[in-house]
C-alpha cells in the first residue's frame, strides 16, 4: 500500500515539472528520461547479486548490462545534446558546426 | 546499513526530481541531466558497495560491458538518428525491467535461500511480476520494431495484414490468461509457473512487434514517446516486484514525462490516441523522387535558387519552416548558413516549428541546434502563427502536411490539425523533391496557390546553392 502511495504521488508530481518543459527541450527531456527508466539497473543489480545462481544470476546478469546501456548511453547522448543547446547561449550562432566537433 | 541505502535511493530519487526540474529551460538542461546521472551513480554505488552483493566483480564486469556499450551508441549517432537511437533504449530499458522481474521468479521457482523473506510467492508480488514483464517486453519488441522502421530498415508504411487485428486481441488475451495462470500458481506448482511466465513473456513479444506494425512513419513521434512512458512504467512495475522506492518513484516520472509527452503530439495532430494506435494511417510517405505531376488543369510555378536569393534578400522577415525533409536531407548546416548570411543583409529570419515536424518530439529543435542556430530564434506554433501575415518569405523545407490548408476544411484526414499558416506570407517558398503529397496522402493545396513557387529539388543542395548565390551577392 505505502509503494501504491508512492506510486500515486510521484506521477502527479512527473505530471506537474514535466508539462512545463518546452518543446525545444522534448527530444532531450525524452532520452534524459529514458536513461532514468534504466534506474532498472539498481533492481538487476539486486537480482543478480544476491542470488544463489543458475537462471536468475544469469536473467540478472544479463538484465544489468542491457539496464547498464540504456543509462550510460541515455544520459551521455543527452548530455551531448543538451550542450549544442547551451552553447547557443554564449555565442549567438556563428561558431563552427558542432557536428563537425563530435565526430 | 539498510536504512544507508534507502537513504540513498531517496537522494537519487531527489536528484532525479531536481534534474528533471531543469529540464524547464535550455540554459539550466545540461545541468539538470548531470544531477540525474549522479543520482543514478548515487543508487548504483549504493547498492553495489553496501547491501550484501555476493559476487560484486561479476557486477562491475556487467556495469562496464553496459557502459561501454552505451558508451559507443551515444558518442557515434548522428544528430539526424537520435529518434533511432531514443528507441533503441528504450527496448533495452523494457527488456531490462522484465528481465529483473523473470529473474526474481527464477529465484522463487530454484529455491533459491537468499533474498526473499517469505520464500513464498505471494499473489500481489506474483500480479506485479506478470505487469512488469508484460510492459517490459511488449516495450521492448514495440521499440526494436520503431527502430527498424525510423531507421528505414522496415520501411515506414503501415503493414496491415487480414486477422492481425484478431491475432492481436488473441495474443493480448493469451497474455492475460497466462498471466492469471502465473498469479493461480504462484507458490503452489514450480513447474506451471515457469511455463505461464515463459509463454507470457513470448506472447508479449510478438504482441509489441503487432502493435507497432501498423503505425505509419509519421506517426512514430508519438510512438516513441508512447514506449518511453512504457519503459517507466515497466522499471515502476519492477519496483513494486523488488518493493525498491528508487525503482518505483523514477519509473512513475518517465512514465508521466512519456506521457505528457504523448498526449502533446496526439493534439498536434488533432487525433485521439486510440486513432493514431490503431495505426493504418497514410502511407505514400516520401515517395522518394517519383515526382508525382500536377493534376490536369492545375498549374505550380516553379522558381531557382537564384530567384530564391534575390527573393529572400530583399525581405524584411523570413520564416523557415522545417520539416522531416530537412532531416532526410541533412541540410540543417546549409540552412543555418543560409540564414545567418540573409540576417547580415538585415532580413530578420526565424524558425517556425510545428510539434509534430521530424519523427520524434523535438525532432528539428535538436537538428537546429546541431546546426548551431540559436534557441530564441526557433518558435512554437502559437507564437508564430500570427505572424505570417507580416512576412514577405515562407520557407518551407522538407514539411507538407503541417503547412497544408486542406487541415482548415472538414471532411479530409487531416482536418482540424493545427497548421502553420503559412500560406498568409507574402510569398511561400516549397523546397521539396516533387508535388507528392505528405505522409497523410492529402493533397497539399498550397502547392498550386497563387503565392507559391515551388524550389524543387535536394534541399541540401538548394540550400547550398542559395548559399553561394548570397556569398556572389555580398
Amino acid at each position: 500500500m505505502q509503494n501504491f502511495i508512492v506510486f500515486v504521488l510521484s506521477a502527479f508530481l512527473g505530471n506537474e515539472i514535466l508539462s512545463k518543459v518546452p518543446q525545444t527541450l522534448h527530444t532531450p527531456l525524452m532520452s534524459g528520461a529514458n536513461a532514468i527508466s534504466g534506474i532498472t539497473v539498481v533492481g538487476a543489480l539486486i537480482a543478480a547479486g544476491m542470488s544463489g545462481g543458475g537462471w536468475s544470476a544469469w536473467l540478472g546478469f544479463l538484465a544489468l548490462v542491457v539496464a547498464t546501456i540504456n543509462v550510460v548511453g541515455g544520459f551521455l547522448v543527452t548530455d551531448r545534446m543538451l550542450q549544442m543547446f547551451a552553447q547557443k547561449q554564449r555565442s549567438s550562432g556563428g561558431a563552427e558546426p558542432e557536428g563537425a566537433k563530435v565526430k | 546499513m539498510e536504512t544507508v541505502i534507502q537513504l540513498a535511493y531517496l537522494a537519487a530519487a531527489a536528484l532525479f526530481i531536481v534534474g528533471l526540474r531543469r529540464m524547464q529551460s535550455p540554459a539550466t538542461a545540461r545541468r539538470g541531466n548531470q544531477l540525474a546521472a549522479g543520482g543514478m551513480l548515487v543508487a548504483v554505488l549504493a547498492t553495489l558497495f553496501l547491501d550484501d552483493i555476493l559476487s560484486p566483480w561479476m557486477m562491475i564486469l556487467g556495469l562496464l560491458i553496459g557502459a561501454g556499450i552505451g558508451a559507443v551508441l551515444a558518442r557515434q549517432v548522428e544528430m539526424t538518428a537520435m529518434p533511432e537511437l531514443v528507441a533503441v533504449f528504450n527496448g533495452f530499458g523494457g527488456l531490462a525491467s522484465a528481465l529483473v522481474a523473470l529473474a526474481e521468479v527464477a529465484q522463487y521457482t530454484g529455491g533459491s535461500e537468499v533474498l526473499a523473506p517469505d520464500t513464498e510467492l505471494g499473489a500481489g508480488t506474483a500480479f506485479t511480476v506478470v505487469l512488469s514483464v508484460l510492459i517490459g517486453m511488449v516495450t521492448c519488441s514495440g521499440s526494436f520494431v520503431a527502430y527498424g522502421k525510423l531507421s528505414g530498415r522496415l520501411g515506414g508504411n503501415p503493414i496491415d495484414f487480414t486477422g492481425m487485428r484478431t491475432a492481436t486481441l488473441g495474443l493480448l488475451g493469451g497474455a492475460v490468461f497466462f498471466g492469471g495462470v502465473f498469479v493461480a500458481s504462484a507458490g503452489a506448482a514450480a513447474w506451471l509457473t515457469t511455463l505461464s511466465i515463459v509463454i507470457l513473456s513470448l506472447s508479449a513479444l510478438a504482441l509489441g512487434v503487432l502493435l507497432v506494425v501498423p503505425i505509419g512513419g509519421a506517426d512514430m513521434p508519438v510512438v516513441v514517446a508512447l514506449l518511453n512512458s512504457y519503459s517507466g512504467l515497466a522499471a515502476a512495475a519492477t519496483g513494486f516486484v523488488l518493493g525498491n522506492i528508487a525503482l518505483i518513484v523514477s519509473g512513475t516520472l518517465v512514465g508521466a514525462a512519456g506521457f505528457i509527452l504523448t498526449v502533446i503530439m496526439c493534439e498536434a495532430m488533432n487525433r485521439s490516441l486510440v486513432n493514431v494506435l490503431t495505426g493504418g494511417f497514410g502511407g505514400e510517405e516520401g515517395a522518394a523522387g517519383a515526382a508525382a505531376e500536377a493534376p490536369e488543369g492545375r498549374t505550380v510555378s516553379e522558381t531557382s535558387p537564384d530567384d530564391t536569393t534575390i527573393l529572400t534578400s530583399y525581405a524584411d522577415q523570413v520564416i523557415i519552416v522545417p520539416g522531416y525533409g530537412l532531416a532526410v536531407a541533412q541540410a540543417q548546416h546549409q540552412l543555418r548558413e543560409m540564414a545567418e548570411l540573409l540576417e547580415e543583409r538585415g532580413v530578420t529570419v526565424k524558425y517556425a516549428i510545428h510539434p509534430v515536424a521530424g519523427r520524434m518530439p523535438g525532432h528539428m529543435n535538436v537538428l537546429l541546434a546541431e546546426a548551431n542556430v540559436p534557441y530564441d530564434k526557433l518558435f512554437e506554433m502559437e507564437e508564430v502563427n500570427g505572424e505570417f501575415a507580416q512576412t514577405d518569405v515562407a520557407l518551407v523545407v522538407g514539411a507538407n502536411d503541417v503547412v497544408n490548408p486542406a487541415a482548415r476544411e472538414p471532411g479530409n484526414d487531416i482536418s482540424g490539425m493545427p497548421i502553420l499558416n503559412v500560406d498568409e506570407a507574402e510569398t511561400v517558398v516549397v523546397m521539396k523533391r516533387s508535388l507528392s503529397p505528405g505522409y497523410s496522402g492529402v493533397d497539399n493545396e498550397l502547392f498550386y496557390a497563387d503565392s507559391t513557387k515551388m524550389l524543387f529539388g535536394d534541399a541540401k543542395e538548394s540550400a547550398d546553392a542559395i548559399v553561394s548565390e548570397l556569398k556572389a551577392l555580398a
